[in-house]
This record gives structure tokens, sequence and C-alpha cells, in this order.
């Protein structure tokens, strides 16, 4: 679905991705994880299409397609969904709206009938009572005033309004307490297909004890240094991250 | 510039969207402004003498002012002389009675504003007193308005008609000493709106006027006045459209509003006149006199406005809170592109006591427009208990374009409570990003962004005009795809 070949990507002149590899299949669950500061959000962004950020070698292909060629609007319609480590805080526009708005634009593309205000309502109670949230959320304003949680837990509700192709969650762990993690992983597992994949990016072993990777990557200085099954993470668990960083300079030398 | 700013400026630079002109005979009076033209004006229009001699004397007075400077604006100066003061459409020679009569070529031009009066008519439930160039050419609902004793006619007509009414009323609230555009306005007025709610009435339809300049070359001098009478209810709609035209369009209108005791006036604006085009040439140069008196106890007048268009808007909608327990409020949402300059915002003047007043602003600035929000917020001595809330927030897009603003706060008694709150804010590259990564295309996501930093202005629109004010924000941003 993604493969990734040598990409470098830089920020202001300073390099941040040094040579990413990285095969992606539909179906599969993926966790990257690393230390602070190794590239982990940056990838995930330049795969989302943020500006700001200078390709400067290698290719990403994505269906068959260079996703390089394609806006960030583009990228969204055609089934790449990322997860914001900081949601967005939009004043004035309600959840309802955004979404609404975001799922016709997605369905368009797709040549499906956009929905109309009660389909949408019908879609979206279905999909909030399984992220156990309240209603009244829908009239809020997006990421306004939310709560971290709150912030995380809209995440994974888009996502799984939008069910998309490759959905890529950027540290949506992060700020939740036990009780929410459940809910939040029991969101995200029930969207695991044969049809999808899955992208966590992660500091924490902690998610993985709920959500079964495919694959554990580990990321550091702008590369991927190591990949391995799940046992990879709780081994990171114990270890940290040095080891395999001393390991990849020994290969290196 | 980075991608997310050149997206910004592609958005916002695109051309105007009600770009067409109408062929119509005008009659129109020569260049210039003297006392012999005032005459005319004043007998083209059949005016009874008093009206006259108001004009003539607030054209004299005219002679002794000079333009104001004041306000944070520039322009090229307006010659005075080089400007015809009146123009009506030429259909038949006493105005048409009924659509049938009206110019085919001038219904077809509202039908491309989408305004059908038929249409209106007919389901809509709103009493349209259309006003093309100078003369009112169709009022409808006017029988049914009639049974309940609510006077909803063109100007011209209600000088004729109710000559006492407007004698008592006219000029009270903005005497032609006012100021420079409002002397001026008074002294060749053509035409406008008049609207009486007899007490206890309350309006069952929102009342509604459209405005367009056409003819070329020539000033608009609207002239509006709306008198709710005890316990009377009314909402008034405003809303305009201009087309295409090079030259800069001199526009000083003129509306006053009376709430005696218990009364309620609602006027609600969308103004979207040509703002000139990207390079700043032509649009309309719009400065207005609006003002409200609150002269009865418990009074309520409250003014809406969506500022979209006109290269130049000089405009403070205000109000004056005389009765005890009067409230004063003002929501204003004003947008510049290009070239565009706003300086635009209120003045509350507590005069009785325990007077209330609130004001919310919001400014939005693109391109290399400029905005300038300016409030007065005044407590009279006399003004025991006197509240005030003022919130005032801009929004940029771009780094080119500017906001401003200059709140002037007057205090002179020491019961008053005034807040003033305000806020400049960017659309930001990561909240464009948030949207385009749900698949929503940078132009809905500006509209949608600048639409929620709106909303406490538009949720105090009449439904209708809400959908179509924040069409028009979204035409005028992106200047297409709407």
């Amino acid at each position: 679905m993604l493969s990734i070949r040598n990409l470098h990507a830089s920020r202001d002149g300073k390099e941040i991705l040094r040579g990413i590899d990285l095969d992606i299949q539909a179906g599969e669950v993926h966790a990257i994880m690393g230390p602070n500061g190794s590239g982990k959000s940056t990838l995930a962004q330049v795969i989302a299409g943020q500006p700001g950020y200078q390709i400067t070698e290698g290719e990403v292909a994505y269906l068959g397609q260079d996703l390089m060629e394609l806006s960030p609007e583009e990228r969204a319609r055609e089934g790449i969904f990322l997860g914001f480590q900081y949601p967005v805080e939009i004043p004035g526009v309600s959840i309802a709206m955004f979404l609404k708005t975001s799922l016709n634009a997605i369905r368009r593309q797709q040549g499906l009938p956009e929905v109309d205000a009660m389909e949408f309502l019908s879609l979206v109670r279905e999909k909030m009572k399984l992220m156990q949230m309240n209603e009244a959320f829908l009239t809020r304003a997006v990421n306004e005033g939310f709560s971290g949680g709150e912030k995380k837990r809209n995440e994974v509700l888009q996502l799984a309004m939008l069910e998309p192709r490759l959905a890529i969650l950027d540290e949506t762990d992060s700020g939740l307490d036990i009780d929410a993690l459940e809910v939040v992983a029991n969101g995200i597992n029930g969207l695991r297909s044969a049809g999808r994949a899955i992208v966590l990016v992660t500091h924490y072993q902690r998610l993985l004890n709920y959500i079964k990777p495919d694959v554990v990557h580990v990321l550091a200085q702008g590369r991927i240094l190591k990949s391995g099954g799940p046992e990879l993470a709780l081994e990171l668990e114990q270890r940290g991250y040095g080891w395999v960083e001393q390991e990849s300079k020994a290969v290196a030398a | 510039m980075d991608a997310a700013n050149r997206q910004l400026d592609e958005l916002i630079s695109r051309d105007y969207q009600h770009g067409f002109y109408t062929e119509l005979e005008s009659d129109t009076v020569p260049l210039g402004l003297n006392e012999d033209i005032i005459r005319l004006i004043s007998a083209k229009k059949h005016e009874p003498e008093f009206m006259l001699e108001w004009r003539l004397q607030a054209y004299r007075h005219w002679l002794t002012l000079s333009e104001p400077h004041w306000a944070h604006i520039h322009y090229q100066p307006i010659d005075y002389q080089d400007i015809a003061y009146y123009s009506a459409p030429k259909s038949g020679k006493d105005g048409p009675q009924s659509l049938a009569e009206v110019d085919p070529e001038l219904l077809r031009t509202y039908e491309k504003l989408g305004i059908p009066l038929k249409e209106q008519e007919m389901l809509a439930g709103v009493a349209v007193d259309a006003v093309f160039d100078s003369v009112s050419v169709a009022t409808t609902f006017k029988d049914k308005l009639a049974d309940l004793g609510i006077i909803f006619c063109p100007f011209s007509e209600a000088v004729q008609k109710y000559p006492d009414l407007v004698r008592t009323y006219l000029g009270t609230v903005v005497p032609f000493t006012d100021n420079f555009y409002a002397c001026l306005n008074s002294a060749v007025f053509s035409d406008g709106s008049f609207c009486y709610i007899p007490p206890g009435v309350r309006c069952p339809m929102e009342l509604s006027t459209y405005f367009r300049i056409n003819a070329k070359n020539t000033g608009q001098f609207e002239r509006t006045l709306i008198i709710a009478d005890k316990d009377a209810y009314v909402s008034y709609l405003e809303g305009c459209t201009a087309p295409m035209r090079d030259e800069h369009q001199l526009h000083a209108a003129v509306v006053e509003l009376i709430a005696l005791e218990d009364a309620q006036i609602k006027y609600s604006t969308v103004q979207n006149w040509y703002p000139g085009d990207k390079e700043g040439r032509g649009g309309i140069y719009n400065f207005v006199t609006k003002r409200g008196d609150c002269r009865g106890a418990r009074s309520h007048i409250s003014w809406t406005q969506v500022e979209t268009g006109s290269a130049i808007t000089w405009k403070y909608p205000s109000v004056i809170l005389r009765g005890d327990e009067s409230f004063g409020e003002f929501y204003s949402v004003a947008l510049t592109n290009h070239h565009q300059q706003a300086d635009t915002g209120t003045k509350m003047i507590h005069v009785g006591r325990n007077t209330r007043s609130t004001v919310i602003s919001k400014g939005i600035s693109a391109g290399l427009g400029q905005n300038a929000y300016r409030g007065l917020i005044k407590v009279l001595a006399s003004a025991d208990g006197a509240r005030n809330y003022t919130q005032c927030d801009s929004l940029l897009l771009g780094h080119r374009c500017g906001a401003h603003t200059f709140p002037y706060i007057e205090v002179k008694n020491p019961d008053a409570q005034v807040e003033h709150e305000a806020s400049t804010s960017r659309i930001g590259e990561d909240q464009l990003f948030y949207c385009t990564q749900r698949g929503i295309s940078p132009e809905d996501a500006v509209s949608m962004i600048v639409s929620g930093f709106c909303k406490a202005v538009f949720k105090e629109l009449p439904m209708e005009f809400a959908v179509e004010a924040q069409k028009l924000l979204g035409v005028s941003l992106e200047g297409g795809t709407g």
C-alpha cells in the first residue's frame, strides 16, 4: 500500500529524515517507536503532506501513485488519515459541521452520494457510542477548550467516521489515562481490517498492550534502525533505545 | 513565502462575482452641485416646500464644512462637482404600479443577484422595497402591512403622503449639522425607505430593501427613517450588491432609527458594494451615517452588519441610549480584501439610567486589506448603573494586511461598568492543514474558519440572511466557489 524509499526531508534547512525505507501492506499494523526528536512525527506529517518540509531525496509510492505529487486534501481523499499529536482548535466551527464537511469531501472523491444531516447524525451517533462520547460533544467547537483526552478521542472519532485506507496515529495514546486509553485502543482495534493499514507512532509500549502490532520499527536520528515483531517493543520497554543505536553504529562500522 | 500563505493568497485574489452591468436608460441631472440642482431634485420628486427648505439649509451648512480625515483610510480627493446627484431609471411616466410594468432588464438584474422579487413575494414573506439607483420601483406586501397600520414605503412617497410624520422625525437623530457626509446627504438625498410601526404592533415579517448602484458616475444618497412607536417591534433587512465598474463612486447614506417606549428595532445589513479590482482600481466609497435613538424607556435597538464590499467603508452605526433601561447592540463582521479599507465601529451613548450596551466586532483582513475598529463608549453623568460589554476580534489572512483597534471610552459616572476585550489572530498554517488533512479543500477550509470566527455575529442575523451572509463572505474571500 505504502512504499517509502530512501526518504530525506528537512525543515528550515535542517535535515530530519535521513533515508527512510518502509513498506506497509494492507491489513497490517505497524508501530513506529523511538526517542524524542528522532523524526517520528516528521515522518507522519510528510506522508500526510504537511507544508513546511522539503523533500530532498527519495520517493513515496501510495497505491501505485507518487504521493508527493498530491496535495494534502487529495491524499486525505485517497484514504490517508493522520491522527494529530496536537489537534488544532477551530473556534466557532462545531464538530458536527467539521466532520460532515470532511466526510462529504471524501465521499465525493469516492463517487459516493453525500450524506445529509439525518444520515450523518445516525452515523456519528453510532461511532460516538463506540468511543463512549456524549452527544453534546457534536455542538462543541473543534478542539476548543478540550482536555487532552477529549482531543485524542475526537481524533479517533474522526478516524472511525472517515474509515481511511491508511491511518497514521501520531501519539494518540499520549495524555490519556488508563480508562481512556482502553476506549481509544478498542476504537482503533475495531477498525483493523484486511483492507486497512494502521501506523501507530508512539513513545511507549503501553498502547501496544492493547493494540498488537504486526511490525515494530525503531526510528532514531532520522532512520529506521531496526524492525521486528511485537517482542521488539517489549525489549525496548526494558532496555530503552540506547542499545539499538549502539548496535546500528557497530553494524555501520 | 511558504506554501500555506501562497495558497491563502491565491484564494483571496480572485475576482468579484457580481460584476456585471445593466444597460438601462437613466434620467440623470447634470454633474455638479448648487442650489439649482437641489431645487431640480426636489421638483422632480414633487416635494412639499418644507422638504426643499430643509435641503437648502443643509446645503448651505455643507458649504461651511470640510471633508473629515481622521479615519484610518486613504483615497484620492473626491471632486464633489464631478458627481451627478440624481438618477432615476426611466420606466414609464409615473413609475410602475406592478412588477409587470418594471423594466424587464431590471428584473433580470435582480435575478442575476439571486433575488427574484416574485419568488420572494410568494415564498419568503418578505416585503421588498426595491431601490434601483435612486427611485424605488417595486413595493410589495403593502396591503398586508397597511391592515396593521404599518407604513412601509419609499421615502419620496412618505414625504408626500405622510409629511407630518416625516417632519416630526426627520433629522432628529442625525441632524444635517452632524457631519460632512450626513449634511451632503440631507441636501441631495434621492430616495430610501420610510417605515412607521404604530403603538403595540409587532411587524409580522422582515422588512427588506435591496440597494444597488448602477447608473454610471452617479452618487447614491439614500435616506432611511424607521420609527417604532410605543411597544412596537420591527426587523429590517438591508442588503446590497453592485455591478463591476471603473470609477470611484461616492455613497453617503443616512439611516435614522427611533424607538419609543418599550419598542424594539432590529436593523440588519449585508453590504457588498463593488470593492474595486485586485489593484485597487474602482470600488465604492461608502461614507454612511447610521444612528438609532432609544428615545423611550426600555426601548431596544440592535444593529447587525456584515460588510464585505466597498473600496472604503466609513460607518459607525450607533445608539443613543436616552430612555431609562434602554438597550443598544452592535454586531459587526467587516471583511477587507485586496486594497479594501474599512474604518467601522459604533458609538454607544449612555444617557438614561440602567442603560446597557453590547458591542461585538469581528474584523477580517486579507490581501492588502486594512481594517480598523473604531468605537466610542460614552457614559454621561446621568447614566447611573450603565453597563457596556465590548468584544473586538481581528483575524488576519496572510502577512500584508492590517488590523487596527481604536477604542474610546469616556465615563462620567462612577457607577458605570465598562468592559473591553480584544484579540488578534491569524489563520494558521496548522488550522488549514488540519482541515485539508480531512479532505476539505483550502477554499472551504478558509470559509469555514472565517465563518466560525464570525459565528457570534451571524447568529444575530435573521435565518435567511445568515445563510446569504455566510455565502457572501465565502465569495468575498475566495471570489469563486462560495
